[in-house]
Formats: structure tokens, sequence, C-alpha cells
């Protein structure tokens, strides 16, 4: 059995090796035993923290052709591709022939006899992805920070140098993600090599890669994004991914410079000698074989599904630990009091708004029936207050506590030039993100207090109806060209406004301050400071991301008695109650028992439901009769 | 060890007597390579020799060989069985015609679409010996089983075959566009033959269907070696035609062009076992590439001493020769473009038709080739299916690097392009689009049909999360299901609409989005608008510069595009007028005239309109009609087929019921829903497999009931001096009927789908079409927009309003107040402005009276 470094440093020869016994007896599926080994070495406990991971560790700190995991999301399918899984080499010195495994590779061998009948072609995916939108930083930290791959030195050929690998990586460790955040993403790299060793080889790599990154797109969803983006390559079974799925990818990396088909001395020469290779435009090369490294490869041996990306969270299913459980759920009824207070400070003192916002911060889209998404709880936060911006610190607020979001500031210009739709591009042949192809459970903050007078474009005509889409059906209709496809999503969308929001919501609440206002300043100024310890927040993220993940039942009395309940609240008065009203109870009964770690509906929370539901409307009445005295 | 074209096989129905070429002649030239190599140009520059003596002065003088870096074959043409099978398409089978008379002064075109860029390795046949398994020509074999290297075809027999089947093949069911205008009962290629002779259009399209039905193993051989088996094919068509037709003159030989390989493929399901293979897909055409100019055969000249020589393309390539044979100088030969020879190639990106993909991943793409004249057959947004050989080809990293990446860039030749959209030339349109079925599914969808109760099953499966409203989903599955078309043109009634429209008013929250966008959801090709962001341009058909060719090209809109489909129009009351006043052609006349930038036509909008309207005054008034209530011109009411009112029931029972059907909604798991409902997959199949195979017409008894039912219908009013049906209302009833027909898989509409009809359509009137002030149904309601009662309530004001005037006497003038509260005074009936409005104005529509301001003014 091969040793941890070993697998982790030199997959390929665990790979080869497993590939050359398989030589003597056929049909020994030695393919499946290879990811099997890597599936199981991963399984063992906390292995997975010693691979180090693309999202936090700079590319050419990376060993090529090592294991690595990469924490993303799939932004594009390419075609499939055919390529050589075994081929014959012949040495030009002594003509020996060897047979040699193309798997997990990119480039063959010299020598390759294309004549051989023991070449054997097979197939493979390639999917574009890219680090999960919107994560927010304190993931990013968590994550690094639990990672105990961070020895894992640059290159492996010089000893001496591991020793400033070590030092630039705790440098690197100690410096929190912010501090890096201000500089462009991929000047980030070089500016490590200012503190390191300046005669290193590699410091040509990066200061390369700002040049090239110039005129590259690498097409995240959301603007001033960075991080690597990746080519994964797929071997087995891909059509279980979708897109937009967020993945936890264990796979060989591969930056071999040979793959950058874009050096540009090479346009005129080889398309004449190859006229197959001169057939893809030129954008279309740029985008399937950008450089490497700037876009590393990555042949997937292993794929984990995120059903959440709170690193706080043991990764695995929820029923498999029962022990962590079974403790959060008992906590979670007080972490609830905490956090409703905490957000009761933060809506300047509006409890109820503050019970609404913690209903919509789990809500979920846990099912569909035809086209009707189930379990979504989009909330208009209307009456926010314009002055010293506040939705901005709320948002500030928010990102702290969930693990990618999103603002979105629905001004003019920005609804008039966003592309938030995604679009083929036919030409480069790729599907051009938007800020709308997000990940499941991601916060989208609308901030329609951003928005002024003026006329929407057609642009913007479209990207308004694309939000209206996706708050109704949570679906998002990708544009391609000849036709649209629909894309189901589960994204959380919170719109903050004065008024009523242009856009439809499943819920309104309206603020009321309970400060006067000429405090209003001063206790907005105050929010901020407010900011909880970190044990506390890590409390509030743990119990945001668990109660989304409960389940749910109700139990056939309850039924009864809900139903009851609707009968008579129709009798007294039809107008009141309609079947939409109903939906809509329902799903705050549903939010509101999970929120207090409950699993099934209780006539308790049914009968704080409907309270809380009633006390909503009677303000919205009331906000209603005061905005109608108004001339 | 022999060449193949040495062998009796190749040589047996050969006319030429010469001795069989010795078998060393031919060492560098693997059967693997035939390829095409005729072309006219080259006769008419290069007289050929005309006996073996001019042989050493020949270019293709076998010495030549050495000098050339590639190996370049080298026959000696008139030592060579031109009819060999083998020897077909060799470069040096550059004669002028060939030795058999018929074939002769018609020259063979090159077929790039089958070996422009071979992957087939290039085996020295001296150095390495043909393994068992290769199945070389077999010479112990009695020289009988000669196959072509790599395969098993022999070409004798597969020649044969093919001639046979040519011959005798007769397909009497036909129904394919192409046959049309033959005679089924004869050999449907040897007409076909014909018609080549008579057209001169050197292509013969073959049905592989009909190969495989009349030779199995034919079929096989042409599915796994198109390479090696088309050529052949060609040969034996040529043969044939020219014995037929021996005086004929084509422009070159007919070339074999298969399609419907049967093998039909999904472009999903492309693996690396179909490369070479020959392959037919379906997919969209996203991007053409310009043509490009593909060299064949390249034409170099000595600049030393002018003498000239030409070199085929080889796998991409074209080998310069080093050393000029003439005067043996090096390096010294020039390449002339101008006197090479270019083939016209064009690149094709075809993607996956969105029906084929499953949810939630992206469309994939695949690179056509297309070759000589089938460029430009194709432009971006065709639908079409493809038949070619499929190819993979590895790809070089770096041209100066050995290294190459272990991966391969495929694409398909095509060989033949059929599109599915094309208005194909005989009727027969697109319903016969096939959508395959499997036979299990059939049995099933029919085990289904067979089923009692399987009106009351597939209302139900529709828009499960929507509760009851059981009328209106019975009515929108006949409507997915549509009528029969019929068309009366020869009788100048033009198409009969065959599409069921329907209108849903209602309180706003009932609903009405969802189940149009479930319906949206369901059929293949439906489109969803909102009335509020829709304009007419929108919905019909724009004319817009496209960027790329810089031409004005017509944009067709959401009718247009549902063509054969539904489009939902959601909001429908806020429309615009102008918007509004398309739909009224689109939805009789199931057409739609544009005239615009220069571009005048009339595009097919058979569409069914489903279309959803608020109440004005935002909650429905029971006590106004349903045109007072969506404020909708009644021209364009009348139109719809069906007209429900979805509205709030408001009793106890349903709503318990209603309450129930929520909160399962929200807590039973998805499996337990699936057991419950019909799956929506079956639901749709069972939709397109009615509408694709089904097209009942009525019975005697039928329609005999529906004339009852009309004359039923007519009399209802006619005891009150109503009008309460007109013919549209019996088309509806015809169509409804028809539809139901349909959901039962029945070819015949019998009295029960009468009944179904008539009680639908019942229902719909006594919802929408009900007068509010007397109670009964008054279907001039959604006819003139008014009722018969408020009409004859108004001409009653009319006349007391007259006699009133009268009444006063001479007075040329009158205070509008003073009339009204007269009026008033003197009527035992409310008065209200509106009518006294609508009195004065019938009046002065009589020249009775004027009124100008707040005066009314008799006239003389």
């Amino acid at each position: 059995m091969p040793s941890t470094q070993d697998w982790i440093n030199a997959p390929l020869a665990v790979v080869e090796e497993m590939f050359a016994a398989s030589q003597n007896n056929s049909n020994s599926g030695w393919e499946t035993k290879a990811v099997e080994f890597f599936q199981d070495q991963l399984k063992e406990r906390d292995t997975h923290t010693l691979v180090p991971s693309l999202n936090d560790v700079p590319l050419h700190y990376l060993k090529p052709n090592s294991l690595v995991k990469f924490r993303c999301l799939i932004q594009d399918m390419f075609d499939p591709e055919f390529y050589m899984g075994v081929y014959e080499t012949v040495a030009p010195s002594t003509k020996t022939k060897m047979l040699r495994c193309g798997k997990y590779k990119d480039v063959t061998e010299c020598g390759v006899d294309f004549n051989s009948r023991n070449t054997v072609t097979a197939e493979r995916q390639t999917f574009y992805c890219v680090p999960i939108p919107g994560e927010n930083p304190w993931v990013k930290e968590r994550y690094a920070g639990s990672s105990q791959a961070r020895v894992v030195p640059s290159t492996s050929y010089a000893p001496s140098r591991q020793k400033r690998s070590y030092e630039e990586d705790d440098d690197m460790d100690t410096q929190p993600q912010k501090q890096r955040e201000p500089h462009a993403g991929p000047h980030s790299p070089s500016e490590h090599h200012g503190n390191g060793d300046c005669k290193r080889q590699e410091t040509e790599a990066p200061s390369s890669q700002t040049a090239s990154a110039s005129h590259l797109d690498l097409n995240f969803p959301l603007p001033g994004e960075k991080g690597p983006s990746c080519l994964v390559k797929v071997y087995e079974d891909w059509d279980r991914f979708k897109l937009n799925d967020t993945l936890e990818v264990y796979g060989i990396l591969s930056v071999s410079p040979a793959l950058s088909a874009l050096a540009d001395e090479k346009d005129a020469s080889s398309s004449l000698l190859d006229p197959a290779e001169s057939m893809e435009t030129a954008e279309e090369q740029r985008v399937h074989s950008p450089p490497a490294s700037l876009v590393p490869r990555l042949h997937m041996l292993h794929a984990k599904p995120l059903p959440h990306n709170n690193p706080l969270l043991p990764s695995a299913a929820l029923e498999d630990n029962s022990a962590f459980l079974s403790s959060t759920l008992s906590e979670m009824a007080s972490v609830r009091e905490e956090i409703l207070s905490y957000f009761t400070h933060v809506l300047l003192g509006d409890a109820l708004a503050a019970e609404y916002l913690i209903l919509h911060l789990i809500s979920n889209v846990y099912s569909r029936r035809d086209v009707l998404p189930l379990g979504k709880f989009t909330l208009n936060l209307s009456g926010c207050p314009t002055v010293a911006s506040y939705t901005e610190r709320f948002y500030q607020i928010i990102q702290q506590l969930v693990p990618s979001s999103h603002y979105l500031a629905m001004s003019l210009q920005n609804m008039n030039q966003m592309r938030l739709v995604p679009k083929k591009d036919y030409v480069a042949n790729r599907l051009v993100s938007g800020a709308l192809q997000l990940a499941r459970n991601t916060s989208l903050f609308l901030d329609e207090t951003q928005l002024e007078q003026g006329q929407l474009d057609t642009t913007g005509v479209r990207n308004v109806t694309a939000l209206g889409n996706l708050i109704s059906w949570q679906k998002v209709d990708y544009d391609f060209n000849y036709h649209q496809m629909e894309f189901p999503c589960n994204i959380n969308v919170l719109i903050a406004s004065e008024g009523r929001s242009l856009l439809p919501s499943d819920c309104q609440i309206h603020l009321q301050p309970q400060v006067a206002p000429s405090h209003l300043e001063e206790s907005l100024s105050s929010i901020h400071m407010h900011l909880q310890a970190s044990s506390q927040l890590n409390k509030f993220r743990i119990y945001l991301s668990m109660a989304r993940l409960l389940d749910y039942s109700i139990s056939d009395e309850v039924t009864k008695s809900v139903e009851d309940d609707f009968v008579d609240m129709r009798k007294d008065d039809p107008q009141s109650i309609s079947a939409e009203d109903l939906h809509r109870m329902l799903v705050v009964a549903r939010l509101l028992s999970l929120s207090l770690g409950q699993t099934s509906l209780s006539r308790d929370s049914w009968l704080r439901a409907k309270h809380i539901e009633m006390l909503r409307r009677s303000r919205m009445e009331q906000h209603k009769c005061v905005n109608g005295n108004e001339p | 060890m022999s060449s193949p074209t040495s062998t009796p096989g190749g040589r047996k129905r050969g006319r030429n007597t010469n001795p069989p070429t010795p078998s060393s002649e031919d060492p560098t030239s693997p059967p693997s390579q035939r390829r095409r190599g005729q072309d006219s140009s080259t006769g008419d520059l290069m007289p050929m020799p005309t006996s073996p003596a001019t042989d050493m002065l020949s270019p293709a003088a076998p010495q030549d060989t050495s000098l050339f870096s590639s190996p370049r074959p080298s026959v000696q043409p008139n030592e060579v069985d031109m009819s060999s099978p083998l020897m077909y398409g060799t470069p040096s089978s550059r004669v002028e015609g060939t030795p058999r008379s018929g074939v002769r002064g018609t020259p063979a075109r090159q077929r790039p679409d089958l070996g422009s860029v071979r992957k087939a390795p290039q085996v020295d046949l001296h150095s390495e010996p043909p393994s068992t398994d290769g199945a070389v020509a077999s010479e112990p074999n009695a020289g009988q089983r000669l196959v072509i290297w790599g395969t098993d075809v022999n070409v004798g027999t597969c020649k044969e075959k093919f001639q046979r089947f040519l011959q005798r093949f007769t397909d009497p069911n036909s129904t394919e566009d192409e046959n049309a205008g033959l005679d089924l009962n004869e050999p449907l290629y040897m007409q076909k033959l014909e018609e080549i002779s008579v057209v001169g259009d050197p292509v013969l399209n073959v049905n592989c269907w009909h190969v495989q039905s009349f030779d199995a193993e034919l079929y096989r051989q042409l599915i796994c070696y198109p390479q090696e088996v088309i050529p052949t094919f060609d040969m034996a068509v040529n043969e044939l035609f020219f014995e037929r037709f021996p005086d004929s003159i084509l422009e070159y030989q007919i070339q074999v062009r298969p399609y419907n390989a049967l093998k039909t493929r999904n472009m999903r399901s492309l693996n690396p076992e179909d490369i070479d293979q020959l392959i037919t897909i379906s997919g969209m055409v996203i991007r053409t590439s310009q043509l490009i100019p593909e060299m064949q055969e390249g034409f170099f000249q000595c600049q030393v001493c002018a003498y000239s020589t030409r070199v085929e393309v080889d796998r991409g390539r074209i080998a310069e020769p080093a050393v000029c044979r003439n005067c043996n100088n090096t390096h010294s030969l020039a390449l002339v473009h101008n006197r090479s020879v270019f083939s016209d190639k064009q690149m094709i990106k075809v993607q996956e038709s969105p029906e084929d993909m499953p949810a939630g991943q992206t469309p994939h793409t695949t690179v056509v080739y297309a070759h000589n004249d089938l460029v430009d057959k194709v432009q971006p947004g065709d639908r079409v299916n493809i038949t070619g050989i499929y190819r993979a080809v590895p790809m070089r990293v770096n041209p100066r690097q050995n290294n190459v990446k272990s991966v391969y860039k495929t694409h398909i030749d095509a060989i033949h392009f059929r599109k599915t959209d094309e208005k194909r030339l005989h009727g027969l349109d697109e319903e016969a689009e096939q959508k395959l079925f499997t036979e299990d599914r059939v049995q099933t969808l029919k085990e289904l049909a067979a089923k009692p109760d399987v009106y009351e099953r597939l209302s139900s499966a529709l828009a499960p999360s929507i509760y009851e409203h059981e009328d209106i989903k019975k009515g929108i599955l006949l409507q997915l299901f549509g009528g029969t078309r019929k068309d009366f043109s020869q009788t100048g009634r033009g198409n009969f609409r065959a599409e069921v429209n329907i209108l849903l008013c209602g309180d706003p929250g009932t609903s009405k989005s969802q189940l149009l966008q479930y319906v949206y959801n369901l059929v293949p090709r439906g489109q969803y608008t909102s009335g509020k962001g829709s304009s007419a341009v929108g919905l019909t058909a724009y004319v817009m510069k496209d960027p790329e060719t810089r031409q004005l090209v017509l944009q067709t809109g959401a009718l247009v595009l549902s063509d054969n489909g539904i489009c939902c129009i959601d909001e429908f009351d806020k429309m615009s007028d102008n918007t509004r006043s398309v739909l009224h052609e689109v939805m009789e006349q199931q057409t739609l005239s544009i005239a615009k930038a220069g571009i005048i036509c009339q595009l097919n909008a058979r569409t069914a309109v489903l279309a959803a309207a608020n109440p004005v005054e935002s909650q429905w008034n029971p006590k106004k009609t349903t045109i007072e209530n969506i404020q909708l011109p009644h021209t364009l009411l009348s139109r719809f087929d069906l007209i429900f009112l979805m509205l709030d029931p408001q009793d106890e029972a349903y709503d318990r019921r209603l309450a129930h059907h929520l909160v399962s909604l929200y807590y039973q798991s998805e499996e337990q829903m699936e057991e419950e409902f019909l799956d929506m997959a079956v639901l749709k199949d069972y939709i397109a497999y009615a509408r694709t195979y089904i097209s009942p017409r009525l019975s005697e008894e039928a329609s005999q009931a529906l004339i009852e039912a009309y004359v039923d219908m007519r009399k209802i009013g006619s005891g009150r001096g109503m009008v309460s049906a007109y013919p549209r209302q019996l088309e509806s009833l015809i169509r409804l009927a028809e539809a139901h027909a349909k959901v039962r898989f029945s070819e015949k509409v019998e009295s029960i789908d009468v009944e179904e009809a008539k009680r639908l359509h019942r229902e719909a009137l006594k919802q929408s079409a009900t007068d509010p002030r007397t109670g009964f149904v008054d279907i001039s309601i959604l006819t003139t927009g008014m009722s018969a009662t408020a009409r004859k309530r108004k001409e009653e004001v009319a006349q007391a309003l007259k006699k009133l005037i009268q009444a006063k006497g001479k007075t040329p003038a009158m205070k509008y107040q003073q009339l009204l509260d007269d009026l008033r005074g003197q009527s035992e009936t409310a008065i209200t402005k509106e009518l006294f409005d609508e009195a004065l104005r019938a009046l002065a529509d009589e020249d009775y009276l004027t009124v100008t301001g707040k005066t009314v003014r008799l006239l003389a």
C-alpha cells in the first residue's frame, strides 16, 4: 500500500502501478479499483484536510500532478472529448514498444505510435468550474484555517525552499484574507513574492499571469470575484452532475505548459499544417484551452457534492452525525433568542421584522410540484431608512452570517447594464455567466433603495423580468440565442426597499423603527459597533445553516386542525384569507418550527405562525391607511 | 504477395482485356487509401498516355514514387482494370473516361466527405504481414473471398447486392414525401435513376431503412464501413445507370448519399465506438463558417525547367516534392495555386436540440464539415438530421513538437442533410415529424387509452398542484389535443381551425398564471408571454439586421414560434389594443400577415391560444357581464371556444378540501406524490402520440348529435327573441368533440364525445355568458358585447325619451339635466346617466335631435 504522501503527492504513480498490474490479467477493472482506492483514502478521518486546496493555496505553490481539492460551482459544461485511454509508445532508440495509460493526463509521452492496434479511445467530459460565487470571506478563512495541508512545498525538487514555503504559508494564514482582498486578484500571488524569495524560479510565472489575465475573461458569475477557475475532466458518470452544482472535487492537478493553445507564435504556421485545428475560432481556443497557469486542469478522481457550504458544520450528512445533531438541536431555541435580539437591534428595535428575517434566512426550496417551488420565502423589507447607508450595513451583517451572499444594488445603471442572465456565446462556444448564476442557498440582497427615477431600457426590462421570474418560480431562463433553457435555482432573495417593492415577493413587512427619527443616525452608526464575539457569530452561523438542513413533517392531527382553522377563518370573512394566504402561512409555520429546532409542526407553532402573520397583516393595513391619508 | 488490384475478384466484371498487372507494381498503395481522384480539369491539362509505351513520359510512371517524400500511389493507368473497385479513385485513375462506353465522358467527382481526413493507419503491406483478421486479399482462398483491407466487405458481392437492391426494392407503403409522384409498386430507386437521367442532378439519396429491410448484412456493412462501401455503391449505381441510360449526360458521376441510418443517435450518446461509422444525428445549426477552399491536389512547377507535377492531399497534408524529376534540381518546385485543385468545405456547428437534453445540463455541440454541394445547404437556426461519418483526429499541441495532446478532435463529415422544419414539398406537414416512440411506450400509452376513465385521469394529472377546477383542466386537456385539421381550401373556405382557444378570467390569485406556466412547460412548442410586457411585434414578427450577414432578416415572435403549439398569454387584459388586434387574424385564420421593411409575407401561426385575464375592478363583479368585467372587445372574445371563470367559490366544503390539498402539498414527499398522479412525461408522450397519429372523423351518429345540439342551442334563445348560438359555436363543438375522441385514441368521433363537448361548452357558457340581469345564458354577450335584454332596455328608454320630448311639444332646445330629471320622474325603473346618454345617442342616430354641450336640440 502506498503511503499517505504518495497518494497525495504522486497519485499518478498509484494509478500507473495499478494500470501496469492490470496488464497481466485482462478485465481486472483497474479503473474502478483506482477510483475506489482514492475514495477509501479520503474517507479516512481527516485525510481530506491533508489535501491542499486550490481555493486557498496559490497555484504556483502546488506541485503539478499532485492530488488537490477544489471547492467549486459547475459554471459551464463543454463538449465531451475523446482521448487516448491506452496507447503505445515506441522508443526512438531501442524501438521497444510500451503500453501506457492516458487516463488522468493531458499530454502523452513522446513517440506515440498512432497505428498501434492497442490504442484504446475513451471518452471524458470537461466542466468549467469557478469558485463558489459570493462565498463570504469568513468561509474562505475558515476553510483555509482548517486545512492541514499548508506545509505542502511548492516544488518538490529543492528541499531548502520547502522551509521558505512554510514561512510564507504561515504568513499567509496569519494575514486574514481581507488584507489581500483590496488588491486585484491576479496581483496577490506576486505580492507574496515581494516578501518571499526573489530568486525563485517561479517569479516569472506570476507576472506573466497578470499580463495574460487581462485579455482572458475567467467568466465568474459575479463581478469582482477572484480565485482560480478550473477545467475539471470527469471520467465517470458525468450525467449525475448538473450545471450550478457545488462540489468539492478531488483530482490530479495538471498545469503542463504545453496545454496553452494560445501561444501566440503558433497561429499562422500551425493553421497551415493542421487544418483541423484552425477550424476553431481564436475565441473558442482561448476559452477552451486557456493557459494552464491561469486555468489549471483537474482530473477528477472523486467529487463530493456539497449540501451546504458552511465550514463550521461537519461535512458528512447530518444523519450520520447524530451527536452533533442532537447537541445543536437542543441549543437551537436558545440561540434563536440570541439571534432574535441581535436582529431586533440591527432592525432598529423591530422584533417582528427580526422574526421574519430569521425565517427568510433559513428558507430553502425543498421540493417542486410541477412548476411550483415549495418552501421559498422571499422577503420584502420595506420602509428601510435611506440615511447613513443603512442597507449596506445591513448587508454586511448578513454577509457575516451566511456562507455565500451577493449584494445587488438595483440602481438604474446597474439594471440597464448588468448581465444577470447567463447567455450562450456561440462564437466562443461557452456560456457567458451572469449574476443570477448562483449556487443553491445563496443570499441575494436586492437593494431597491438605490433605485432612482429614469427609464429602463430593453436590457433593464429583461433584467427586471428575470428577477421577477427568479422570485416567483425560482428559475432562470438562460439565453441560448435560438431558444431559452430553464434552469431551476434555489436562491434566497431579500429585497430592501422604501415603499412596496416593484418586484413580487412572498411576504412584505414594513419596518417600524423603535427609535425616534432624531436618534436614527446615531443608532445606525452604533449597529456596526455591535458586532459580536466570534464564538457567538459562529453559533449564529451554525444555527442558520442547520435549520435549513432539518427534515420536517406535519402530523395528521395538526393537518386536521390547520384545515379547520382555515375553514373557520374563511367562514368569518372569505375576503380575509385566500388560498395564497394559506400557502404563505404554511411556509411560515414550517420555517417557524424549523427555527425552533422542531422537526414537525405543533399546534403551538401553528398558532404562533398565525399570530405573527396577523401582526404583519395588520401592520400592512395600518401602513396602507397612513399612505392613503397622505395627499 | 499480391496487390488486390490483380486478383480475379476485382476483375470479374471488367471488360479490360489487359493482363493482370504484376503484383509488385503498386507496392505503396494500401487499399484503404482509395480515393476518388478523378477531376475533369486534369484530364484536359494532361493528355493521358494511351499505351504502355508512353509510360516513361507519364508523370504517373512508377519510378516517380521514389522522388516523393510521401508514398504516392502510382499505377500505370491503362494496365489497370479500371472497373475494379480497388482502383477506384486512386490518383492515377486520372484517365479520361473508362474503357466502358457508358461511363466514358462522365468524370467522377471527388468525395471529400468520404476521405478528406483519414485516421486509418497506413500500413506498408510489405513490412507488416497481414494478420489473419486483417483479411487482406486472400489469394490462397481460391481468389474468391477478396475483401477490402480491415473490413469484411467483398467489393464484388457488395456491388451486386446493391444493384439488386436498386433494381428490386419497392416500398408500397411509403409515405415519404420524397417518393411522392412515384409509382410505389415499381422499383423505387430505378424510378429515381430515371429522374436523375431527366433532371441531370447526379445525386441518389438512399434511405438506409430501405437497405436494411432489403438486406440486413449490406446495411451492417454500410454502417460499419461507410468509407469503403459508399464508393462501391457509387460504382454500382453508375454502372447500372449508364447501362440503362447510355445516352444521358451528367455533369459528373452519380454519388450515392445514404440517409436515415437507423442507428440514429442523440448527440449525447455518441461515443468512441461510433468513430468512422455512418451515423445520423439530429440537432440545430448554430453557426456556419465561411466557405473554405480545401486543396485536393497541389500543382507544383519547377522553377528551373518549368516541369510540372501534381501531388494529392494525403490526410490533410501535401508532400512537397523535394527533387524535380525532370532536371534533378533539388527544392526547385513551387506551388502554383491557380492550377491546384480545391474543393469547397464549410464548417458547421450543430447543437443538440433542446428536446433531447436532460434537465440541468447544457447542450452539446458537434462540428460538421460539409463538402462540395452540401456547402451552404443549411443556415443557422435550421433543425437538421445529418447523416455522415464520425471522425476523430489526434490533436497536436505544437506543430514543432512531437508531443501530442492525448485528446482527439471529433467531427462529422456530412454526407446528407435533411432539414426537419423545412416546409416539405408535398403536404404532410410537420405533425408528421416523427417523435419516435418505442414499442413499449406505445403499448403503455394504448393501455392507458383503453381505460374507461382515461379522460378523468389525464385531466387530474394536469397541473396536480392546482386544486379542483376540473372543468377548466378538462378544457385545457382538450386544447392540448386539439381538433382534426381539415383543409377546405379547394372549396374556398381555406383551412379550418383545429386549435381550441381558451380564455381564463377570474379573481387574482386563483392560480391562473400557474396553470399557464404548467401548460407552457408541458408542450414542446409552448410560448409564454405576458400581455403587459409584449408588444405587437413581439407577438408577430419583426425585421432586424443580422449582425453577421448585415441583411434584413425576419425575426419571428411568440405566436409564430408556437406554430403547432400553444401560446400562453398572461394578463391578456393588460395588452394594448394595438397588440390585441393582431390576434384577430391568428385566432381564426391561423395565419399572420406581415408587411414590414419590404418584406410582405404570410406566416403560419397555427397556434392555440391560452389566455388569462383579470377583471378590470381587480375583483370579479358578479353583477356585470363577462365583457363588462374584463373589458375586452367582443370580436376577440367570440374567437375563444371556451371561456372559463376562475372564481373563489366560497363554500365550506370547498374550503376544507382546498385546505387539505394545500397542507398535503407541503408535507408529502415526492415519491408519495408521484404515486398519486400520472407522470408528466407520460402525459407528454400521450399527447404527442395522439396529436401525431390520431385524426378522428365524425361518425354519422355524432354528426346527428352535433346538429341536434346546435339546433337546441338556437332554440333556447329563440323563445325570448334572442340568438343563443352562432355557427362559430358549432365549430367549437366539433373541435371539442374531436379532441375528446383523440383523448380516447379513437379514430371516430362518437356520440359520447359530442356529449362531453356539449357539457363542457355549456359549463363554460354558463359561467361566462350568463346575463346577470336575467340569469339566462345569452351568447350575444360574447358575440355582440351586450346582452339581448340590455339592448332591449336601451331601445325602451330611447322610445320613452322620444315620447317625453314629443309630449313637451314644440320646444327646439332643452336643458340636458332637466330632461334627465323629467325622464327619471316618469320612468318606474331607475335610469342611470349612462342609460340616458345612450338613449340620447340612439335618438341622435335617428337624426331626431343633436346634443351640444348641455343643451339638447331637436332637428326639424
